[in-house]
Formats: C-alpha cells, structure tokens, sequence
C-alpha cells in the first residue's frame, strides 16, 4: 500500500461534493469536495506500490481539462490507469450535473 | 423456450444484482425519498485495514439510508459486496447495528420504522476478526429485538451471498427475499473445501454449489420465504410485500419444527440436494 499527494494550480471554485466508484478489485473510489485553498489537491491511498509516475501521469491528464479547486480523495485497489481517467471524468461529470 | 417478448423484457428489466450499495439502497426506497447517514464524507473507514497494508473505503463498505417505503419510515443497511467481499468490520458492524437499534429505539416510542438489510456478504472480515464478530453479534441482538415490533426484512439478491455470521442474521429476520442467483449458508463453498477437501465439496462446481445453497434451493427448502428475479422493481415490490403482510413467528423460533426437521435426516447417509427439498418441502402457505 501506499500514499501519494499531488498539487495543481486551480482556475474556479468547486460547489458541492461528489462521489463515485467502489474500492474492488480492478476499480477505485473518488471522493471529490471543494479544496480548502485556490488550488487542487489529490490524495491517492493505492493497493500497488511503486506507480508514482503513473500515477502523476494520469492526473496531469486529467488536470489539462479539468480546472476545479477541489480536494480529490482516491482509494484504489488495483485501477488501471485507463479504469482511474474513466472514474475521475465520471466524478466531474456528476459534479456537473 | 422462453418467447421473444419474454427475453425482451428480461434483458431491459433494471437488474438490481448490477447496482452498487447505495443505488440498491435507492432502489428499495420510495422514489426521492433516500438520505445517507455516516456517508463516505464522514469518513469512517476501518483504522485497522491500513495496518494490514489493505485500502479501507471511506464508508467501510456499508451504507445507512433513511427514506420511506410506501409512505412510512424506513431505514435501509445495504453492504457493498464488490469491497472486501462485503465482510463486516468494526465499523461496518457498528453502522448496521447502531442503524437497528437507532430504528428500536423509534418503534420503542411509538414511531416504526420499517427496517431492511441487503445481504451481500461473506460474513466477518477475518482481518478485523473478534471486533467484527462482536459487531454482528450486536446486529444479531438488534434484529430479535426489533422484529418484535416491525418485520425485519433481509435481501440476499447475489452475486456474493450472504455467509458466516451474517447467514445467522438472515435467518434471524422475519422475511427473507432472495434471487436465483443468491447463495445462503454458513461456511462458503471455499471454506468448505479448504477444510474439509475436495472429496467434500468442489468450488469450482457451480452447479453443485446453487444446488446445494443456491437461492432455488433455499427457498424450496424454507430458508427463503420469497424467491424473485433479478428485478430492483420487482425486488422492491416483494419488500413493500413483506411489510404488508400479516405477522408470522420468527423461523428462528419454530423449535419444534427445526428439530423435527433435523430429525429426519440420517447424518450417516446425508441427502442429495432433491432429497433434501422432498424431506424438508414447504408446507401449502409457507
């Protein structure tokens, strides 16, 4: 197990608290609330040791698109990195609606 | 041969086994109704999975939810079987005890509350072991109590099953709904076999697991007092059923006919699974 944090500058505020997915095998959950500051800040809780890059990777991916000032928790049992991109658009996607 | 229209209708009825915890939750109450309690924002998670190099879930895998069902008060507990094979541990345990006993503490006063649990678990998580155990050992208490006011209504739909521990809270319940896909039992399959061999019970035999624990069986056999399709409509329909009906005596307290039922079996020759449902059959207007 391990536990990773990451920062990004954010452009808006977020509203509400969203959260989606399962801690299973193969999936991960996404708990996303407004950010106590301006910018964004994630903390991953994930089954595999020693994906940190991976990791950055996807959400600077994800962060190209998504600009909210929200505090992003992710419990993971073993996502890939396909599977987490699907699962934080799925979490902007309710937070939208 | 099942018709055309008869696969239509199965392949766009709402599958309840494909929802997860809270969409079961949801699907059980009325339309709008569905409040979370200690939601995964609280953030009760287990402090000893982490310990143990495990993940915990923000909501430990349980979600409480208050709504009503056809009007009156309800109180559903719904376990997330994707997560840890839906074991309960300390917190887990707690939330669904404390839901039971916060819903006898209503009926105490005069105001009932209709409450439901959705079964989808392998009993105890072994790595929480006695605090798990002690925390269903509480459900267990609360259901005797409650159902003495309210029917306490239990949904085993799959596709984890509901085993160990929790197995006995189901049976505590006053009604118990189950899907053809369920499975109800004391030792899981696996357990089975890793304790007693493979001579004992294959695993991998799915057949011969449904026949033996199977919602089908279960139900012939009077385990289960209702048996559905996997239809969240139709699986909410059987629950407002449930609380509609009149006031039967608990299966855990027909003694005498447990035992009888026990004394027709020669442990020395064990029945088949058909033999069993002969031996054991419902009785007309079971």
């Amino acid at each position: 197990m391990e536990c990773l944090s990451f920062t990004y500058p954010a452009r808006e505020p977020v509203a509400r608290r969203v959260h989606v997915g399962v801690v299973g095998s193969g999936d991960l959950e996404v708990l996303l609330e407004p950010s106590a500051d301006a910018d964004a800040h994630v903390a991953v809780t994930t089954s595999v040791d020693g994906f940190g890059t991976v990791w950055k990777h996807v959400l600077d991916r994800f962060f190209t698109r998504f600009a909210g000032a929200a505090a992003i928790e992710i419990n993971d049992f073993g996502a890939t990195p396909g599977v987490v991109l699907l699962r934080l658009e799925q979490a902007v996607e309710a937070l939208r609606a | 041969m099942s018709t055309a229209a008869e696969r239509e209708r199965w392949l766009a009825r709402p599958s309840f086994i494909e929802l997860c915890a809270r969409e079961r939750a949801r699907a059980i109450l009325d339309p709008g109704s569905f409040r979370e309690l200690a939601g995964p924002f609280d953030r009760l998670k287990s402090p000893w999975l982490p310990l143990q190099g495990v993940v915990a879930q923000a909501d430990d895998g349980v979600v409480i939810a208050r709504g009503s069902i056809d009007g009156q008060p309800a109180v559903v507990g719904s376990i997330e079987g994707v997560y840890q094979g839906g074991s309960i541990g300390e917190v887990s345990g707690a939330k669904l005890a404390g839901a039971l006993e916060l819903a006898l503490r209503d009926c105490e006063r005069g105001r009932p509350v209709r409450p439901v649990l959705l079964l989808e678990t392998g009993g105890v998580r072994l790595q929480e072991a006695n605090l798990g155990l002690a925390a269903i050992a509480e459900v267990h208490a609360a259901i005797v109590a409650l159902r003495r006011h309210v029917p306490v209504v239990a949904v085993v739909a799959g596709l984890v099953g509901c085993f160990g521990g929790m197995s006995l809270a189901a049976a505590l319940c006053s009604r118990v709904i189950v899907t053809r896909q369920a499975r109800l039992g004391m030792n899981g399959p696996e357990v089975i076999e890793q304790e007693a061999g493979l001579a004992e019970l294959d695993a991998s035999d799915r057949a011969l697991i449904w026949s033996l624990m199977g919602g089908e069986q279960r139900y012939a056999t009077g385990f289960a007092d209702v048996i559905v399709e996997d239809d969240a409509e139709a699986i909410a329909g059987e629950v407002r059923r449930a609380f509609a009906a009149a006031a039967t005596t608990p299966r855990s307290e027909q003694v005498e006919a447990l035992i009888a039922r026990l004394a027709a079996i020669d442990a020395a020759h064990p029945p088949d699974p058909g033999a069993l449902r002969a031996l054991w059959a419902r009785r007309r207007g079971q």
